[in-house]
């Protein structure tokens, strides 16, 4: 198993994806279809696209094993107070700033449940978000 | 389409890549990034007046490889840099969004739906 590590930072939007960009670059040293890499890396920029969005900071955990990409995107930020809403295609709390980088559509979390197999939220109002999402790529 | 042709429709500068053996067979216009990272096509050209680093990232992590800037928006160094690094083309043009995306589809470039 294979398991990389990135500190994200929140409000940096310049850097937002850097981490996804490394992931992409690792798994394409793997023997997995090209398909399989972009649904992976998708959620991944939206869930750090999220986490820089909303948060103070985060981490993101990627583990790569024979059978399946596991990714944790962990944050200290406001939460979720609704997790059934903000799985709602359109509904969004993103800032303005957010929306004039061209996210904050509401269709984050959507999306990302749409690229992966397993997508699980644990969330905490007022202490952060983990997403947890698991892509098989046999 | 190869993007000589793109180029030479929208009258746009090639600011990153080379599009001599770049094809594309569909495109699609949005400065909504997340509307881009919901698509499943290959070969698409993106049409967008979203000049900003984000842009070249949605890209990069949808493979798409080439990005047409509309409406005189100019690629940063920075955009161009990332772009450089991910073999990716970005192209110039003065032209608006529809102006763009009506003369390449008026000329055999599909719609992704």
């Amino acid at each position: 198993m294979i398991e990389l590590n990135y500190k994200i930072e929140g409000g940096n939007f310049s850097k937002a994806g850097y981490a996804s960009s490394q992931v992409k670059k690792k798994l394409k040293q793997f023997n997995i279809a090209s398909k399989l890499i972009k649904n992976i890396v998708v959620a991944l920029y939206e869930a750090e696209v999220n986490i820089v969005a909303h948060a103070a900071n985060g981490e993101i955990e990627v583990q790569i094993t024979p059978g399946k990409v596991l990714v944790y995107a962990r944050d200290e930020g406001p939460g979720i107070p609704d997790v059934e809403k903000a799985m709602q295609e359109g509904y969004s709390t993103a800032s303005e700033e957010v929306r004039q980088m061209g996210f904050g559509a509401g269709m984050g979390l959507p999306n990302i449940k749409k690229n992966v197999d397993v997508l699980e939220i644990d969330t905490d109002v007022g202490k952060g978000t983990t997403l947890k999402m698991i892509k098989n790529i046999v | 389409m190869n993007l000589t042709e793109v180029v030479r429709l929208t009258n746009a500068e090639v600011v990153a890549g080379s599009v001599e053996n770049e094809n594309v067979e569909t495109g699609f216009c949005s400065d909504l990034m997340s509307d881009v990272l919901t698509l499943d096509t290959d070969n698409m050209l993106l049409i967008t007046g979203m000049s900003n680093l984000q842009a070249i990232r949605t890209a990069e992590m949808a493979d798409i490889r080439s990005i047409l800037l509309v409406r005189g928006k100019r690629a940063t160094p920075e955009m161009i840099q990332l772009a450089d690094e991910s073999n990716m083309v970005i192209m110039e043009t003065t032209f608006s969004m529809f102006n763009a995306a009506g003369i390449l589809h008026a000329a055999g470039l599909k719609a992704v739906y």
